[in-house]
């Protein structure tokens, strides 16, 4: 009997080469935004190059962390989507290689921007204004229209938001308000707002998704998440706050001293194409694509008729604002009782 | 043969020289970089190792016998040092240890973790070792015991202890890097471990006092079910007593979160359950279940059946004489149970409690899912180490609290149960009949069991279904296979199978993970119980109580001591599939080895003993006559390993990859993202793997075949 364990054994040890150590024609992906658009993203680019892509999904707040506690041997290639400012800083902090793509022609101005602000180490695919979804059979009547509505004694327990140390959404969300109110009228906002909290979640996208199936009545989360449970048939509402609101500019990075740097390459410029960009849509996220050239899909809320601040990018995505903002949201709003 | 003798052992030398020569020597190296031509090229402190190479081999041909020259034990020792001092003193980015860069200037330029040449060197060099030491008297000389003594306390030295050390140590580095007691101190004291507001009103109570308090109350309720199944299914004519059992199996093959799904589509906000109470009642519905409810729940759910197994043996091992003398003497039933059954009762029930209590500490899938913001030990540690806030210093310090805990409570256990005695199983008759259980505790038990049944029934009604409606969160429940589609969906086409299906590469990994890992975890798992039960050798006990350690370490601390570990040559292994292999052998170990020294207590000696006096080496008499009496021993460690892998979460959680991911871990990613469905229908399919497998492990390794012409009786079965 031992004889058969001793051959299987050996098969076994003669197979995994083929699996563990075959390196070529692959790319390690490090993915944020939905999982589902991960997936529908990887899937066309491994048909369309044969490039197997080892993908994995986690918020941008987490892959920041991985990228950088990774840093003495990088083992991923290219971070793809996840809000701007996790991509900055991690420009900033020489995590991410410097790179000009042709393909910049093509992009719009705030995608081009963003390339700017990082001396070219992060480049914009995608944008979405930031916003609320509240659940139209949980809250029927006198619905919310503007931040300071969310303060309502009403909705006590019933709004969820991500906590800013994971999700990037979440980090917007508390970049916009300091933006939009001063810093310490926005901590005392955000103060008044944990009574109403139920959950900081890990995920930017949870809230929205919990409001969907009625755990929570109202989700903070990017106005395109929010679309996306509305087209898949949720009672989801989705609300521009009427004060004005920030955005994001959903980033990729090339990863420095990545694994496989040539499928990488391959990846960032497929990834700025016009029919890379279209497949969003079809994978329910309802982004607005950097790609000039690219069709902007229908459901996706129009950036033009929302009242937007103007999101100083360089400053809340440097290292130091956000430690700093991060450390204090810490202190002040995430060492409160629930 | 006395030529022959001077050649044992050939292997070792011949195997050592072969990996410094021929092998690369680093992580990632070319064929023709070994560490004679790393060392000639500028890495000089690699060449004393082939120096001992050459001598060994050179002392193996012009010698009689090396095994018991002194120049021999010298050669190995000062190997096996450098081996290990040039490994940790040059890092990855240059030396670890001041001074080195005197010797060596070259060593500023760091060097890459082990490659296959090192390992393979280090290996040699533990053979020759063994071979020294038999030679010296070790074992008696049995050469194949010796060699595996010396090789298994070799790989715990490295998996078991290493890390778990490495782990402390990295609890008192600062954030600038340096050592010191005070980032431990502060980290320990600090007010979110220990605080009791929440008992007092005045805020959040700390990680520590959560983490107990779930611990108890868990281990309470699930001690009082078990008691109350054991009791119905010892003590009444209850009529479900194949179907209690049958249930004990489910939470074992079970996949970590579904549970916590399920509980969540039944009492979540939106819950079924939820909904209909709240209407009864006419009052708004409420997140109640996230939380202490939930986890707590979720818990007793999973322990019951561990806490009524053991309750279970503890009962039926009670002799009923005991009990019919008491009724003799005119008490009544109450009476009886409260001071004969009871009483001798106690030790079990401070065992499950024990058990559960430890699981409780240990559990992190059903925290994550149903927590909320009731933070616990393990998962505090998870976003310590995997969070934005990656900190590695606050996760080792909370992992050496959760140890702490966890080695005490083990300790609690041996100590209650080392003390008085409960034997009541001994030679005499045992004819008696068993007291009839009070009607009181009865229907006690009854009203306890029944809500369990009903709850298991509702909870894997749900993840029967889930995996197969549109969105069973959402109520919405036309048939699809959808969900199984996303996850396994495939192609043949231009380029061959193509694999799309989200959860390929994953299963795969697990897959991989479970075939290697069941049969290691076997194989050493038998051999180390085999030496434990038919070989002396000095330091027997502490052999013993090495292997068990890495039992009572929670998954979660095995996984952050592995990142702290093997994140950094020399031992640079995380991210390979290796590391996720050599933590579920290590950690299943202890398994296999109880199995296996059950089972040869059953087994006489003398077979064993005419084997050897006809001739045959340790390794012959292991192979041939004990591993084939053995076989139930070795279906449950094969069993329990390969289930195990594919199930844990805690420890592997820490060492997926992009390239091995594991199917737990991925489940894990669609729970949070809030993917019930795909998460449900994967762990449908996990389930039906498990059940293949461990039905094709069963046809493989069969039942023991003994020649015997009568039943053997009157041996009492040991509790187990």
């Amino acid at each position: 009997m031992y004889r058969r364990f001793t051959l299987a054994a050996a098969t076994a040890l003669a197979l995994l080469p083929v699996s563990t150590f075959a390196q070529s024609n692959e790319l390690v992906l490090y993915c944020s935004v939905g999982e589902e658009w991960c997936r529908a993203q990887s899937e066309a680019f491994s048909r369309e190059t044969g490039i197997n892509v080892l993908m994995t999904r986690k918020s941008s707040g987490e892959t920041f962390a991985q990228i950088k506690a990774e840093e003495g041997q990088p083992r991923g290639d290219v971070w793809w989507g996840g809000t701007g400012d996790p991509h900055l800083q991690a420009a900033q902090e020489g995590l991410t290689e410097e790179y000009k793509s042709p393909m910049l022609a093509e992009l719009q101005a705030w995608a081009v921007g963003q390339a700017e602000t990082s001396g070219f180490r992060t480049v914009g695919i995608y944008a979405g204004a930031l916003g609320f979804g509240y659940n139209s059979t949980l809250v029927t009547e006198n619905p919310p229209a503007c931040w300071k509505d969310l303060l309502d004694a009403r909705y006590k327990e019933d709004i969820q938001v991500a906590n800013p140390n994971s999700s990037g959404t979440s980090y917007t969300m508390l970049a916009t308000m300091v933006q939009l109110m001063g810093e310490d009228e926005a901590f005392a906002y955000l103060k008044d707002l944990h009574a109403n909290i139920n959950q900081y979640t890990k995920s930017g996208s949870a809230p929205i998704r919990a409001a969907a199936t009625g755990e929570s009545a109202i989700g903070i989360v990017f106005m395109h998440d929010a679309v996306a449970q509305t087209v898949e048939g949720a009672p989801i509402v989705t609300v521009a706050p009427c004060e004005g609101t920030g955005y994001e500019v959903g980033s990729m990075s090339l990863i420095k001293g990545g694994p496989n740097p040539e499928a990488a390459k391959a990846w960032y410029e497929w990834a700025l194409s016009a029919k890379a960009q279209e497949i969003g849509a079809t994978a329910k996220s309802f982004q607005v694509p950097s790609n000039s050239n690219a069709a902007t899909p229908p459901e996706a809320p129009k950036l033009a008729d929302i009242k937007l601040i103007d999101y100083d990018f360089a400053k809340y995505g440097s290292s130091e604002v956000r430690t700093a903002l991060l450390a204090r949201w810490d202190a002040e709003i995430g060492a409160l009782p629930k | 043969m006395k030529a022959f003798e001077g050649r044992i052992g050939l292997i070792w030398s011949g195997l050592l020289l072969a990996s410094v020569l021929a092998l690369p020597w680093f992580k990632g190296g070319a064929i023709g970089a070994s560490a004679l031509a790393e060392g000639v090229a500028g890495r000089a402190w690699l060449l004393p190792l082939v120096a001992v190479a050459v001598a060994l081999t050179a002392l193996t041909f012009l010698t009689r016998n090396w095994r018991v020259h002194q120049a021999a034990a010298a050669l190995v020792g000062a190997g096996l040092a450098w081996l290990i001092l040039q490994g940790f003193g040059i890092g990855l980015r240059g030396p670890a240890l001041p001074g080195i860069e005197l010797l060596f200037p070259a060593a500023a330029a760091g060097q890459p973790g082990f490659g296959w040449g090192a390992w393979l060197a280090g290996v040699a060099l533990i053979g020759a070792l063994a071979e020294v030491l038999a030679a010296r008297g070790f074992c008696r000389g049995e050469r194949f015991a010796a060699f595996s003594i010396v090789g298994i306390v070799a790989a715990l030295t490295l998996f078991v202890f290493f890390p778990i050390l490495k782990l402390m140590s990295a609890a008192f580095i600062a954030p600038d890097g340096t050592l010191s007691a005070l980032p431990f101190l502060a980290r320990i004291t600090a007010a979110d471990l220990w605080s009791v507001g929440c008992l007092t009103g005045a805020g959040r109570c700390g990680v520590v006092i959560n983490s107990v308090v779930l611990g108890v109350l868990s281990a309470a309720f699930a001690t009082a079910l078990g008691l109350a199944l054991a009791l119905l299914v010892a003590r009444t004519d209850f009529r479900m007593k194949r179907a209690l059992r049958a249930i004990s199996i489910l939470p074992i093959i079970t996949p970590p979160f579904v549970v916590g799904v399920a509980i969540i589509v039944l009492f979540g906000r939106t819950g079924v359950v939820t909904v209909e109470v709240a209407e009864w009642f006419g009052v708004r519905p409420s997140r109640w279940v996230y939380g202490l409810p939930g986890i707590l729940m979720a818990q007793v759910l999973a322990f019951a059946p561990v806490t009524f197994l053991v309750i279970l043996s503890a009962l039926e091992a009670i002799n009923p004489t005991l009990e019919e003398a008491s009724t003799t003497l005119g008490a009544r039933p109450v009476t009886t149970f409260r001071t004969v059954t009871w009483p001798l009762l106690r030790p079990a029930l401070a065992a499950a409690f024990l058990l559960a209590f430890i699981e409780s500490l240990a559990d992190f899938g059903n925290a994550i899912v149903l927590g909320g913001s009731y933070d616990v030990l393990s998962t505090k540690i998870f976003f310590a180490v995997v969070g934005a806030q990656y900190d590695l210093g606050q996760a080792a310090t909370l992992s050496v609290l959760l140890l702490a805990l966890t080695v005490a409570a083990f300790w609690v256990q041996t100590r209650w149960l080392g003390r008085a005695s409960y034997v009541t199983v001994t030679g005499k008759s045992d004819a008696g009949l068993v007291a009839p259980m009070p009607l009181l505790i009865k229907w006690a038990a009854v009203a306890a069991v029944l809500p369990f049944v009903i709850f298991t029934a509702g909870v894997y009604m749900i993840v029967l279904i889930g995996g197969f409606v549109t969105d069973i969160a959402r109520l919405e429940m036309s048939p699809t296979f959808g969900h199984i589609w996303t996850a396994f969906s495939f192609e043949v086409g231009d380029r061959g199978l193509q694999l799309f299906g989200s959860a390929w590469d994953s299963m795969i990994t697990t897959l991989w993970v479970s075939a290697l890992s069941a049969p290691l975890t076997m194989g050493i798992g038998i051999l180390t119980a085999w030496l434990i039960a038919r070989q002396d050798f000095a330091g027997k006990r502490a052999f013993e109580f090495g292997t068990l350690l890495s039992f009572a370490i929670p998954g979660t601390v095995v996984g952050v001591s592995y990142i702290a570990a093997f994140n950094v040559p020399p031992i640079d292994m995380t991210g390979t599939l290796w590391i996720l292999v050599i933590c579920f052998v290590f950690r299943n170990l202890p398994v296999g080895m109880r199995a296996g020294i059950a089972a040869l207590a059953q087994i006489d000696r003398s077979m064993e003993e005419a084997s050897q006096t006809m001739g045959a080496g340790g390794g012959r008499v292991l192979a041939d006559v004990v591993l084939p009496l053995i076989r139930p021993a070795i279906f449950t460690a094969l069993v329990y390993s390969f289930v195990t892998a594919m199930t844990a979460v805690s420890a592997v959680i820490f060492l997926v990859s992009a390239r091995h991911n594991m199917a737990t871990a991925y489940i894990m990613g669609r729970v949070e993202n809030g993917e019930y469905a795909l998460a449900i229908a994967y762990s449908t399919v996990l389930m039906l793997v498990m059940v293949v497998c461990v039905a094709l492990m069963n046809l493989a390794v069969g039942r023991r075949k003994l020649g015997r012409r009568t039943a053997v009786t009157g041996t009492a079965q040991p509790a187990q």
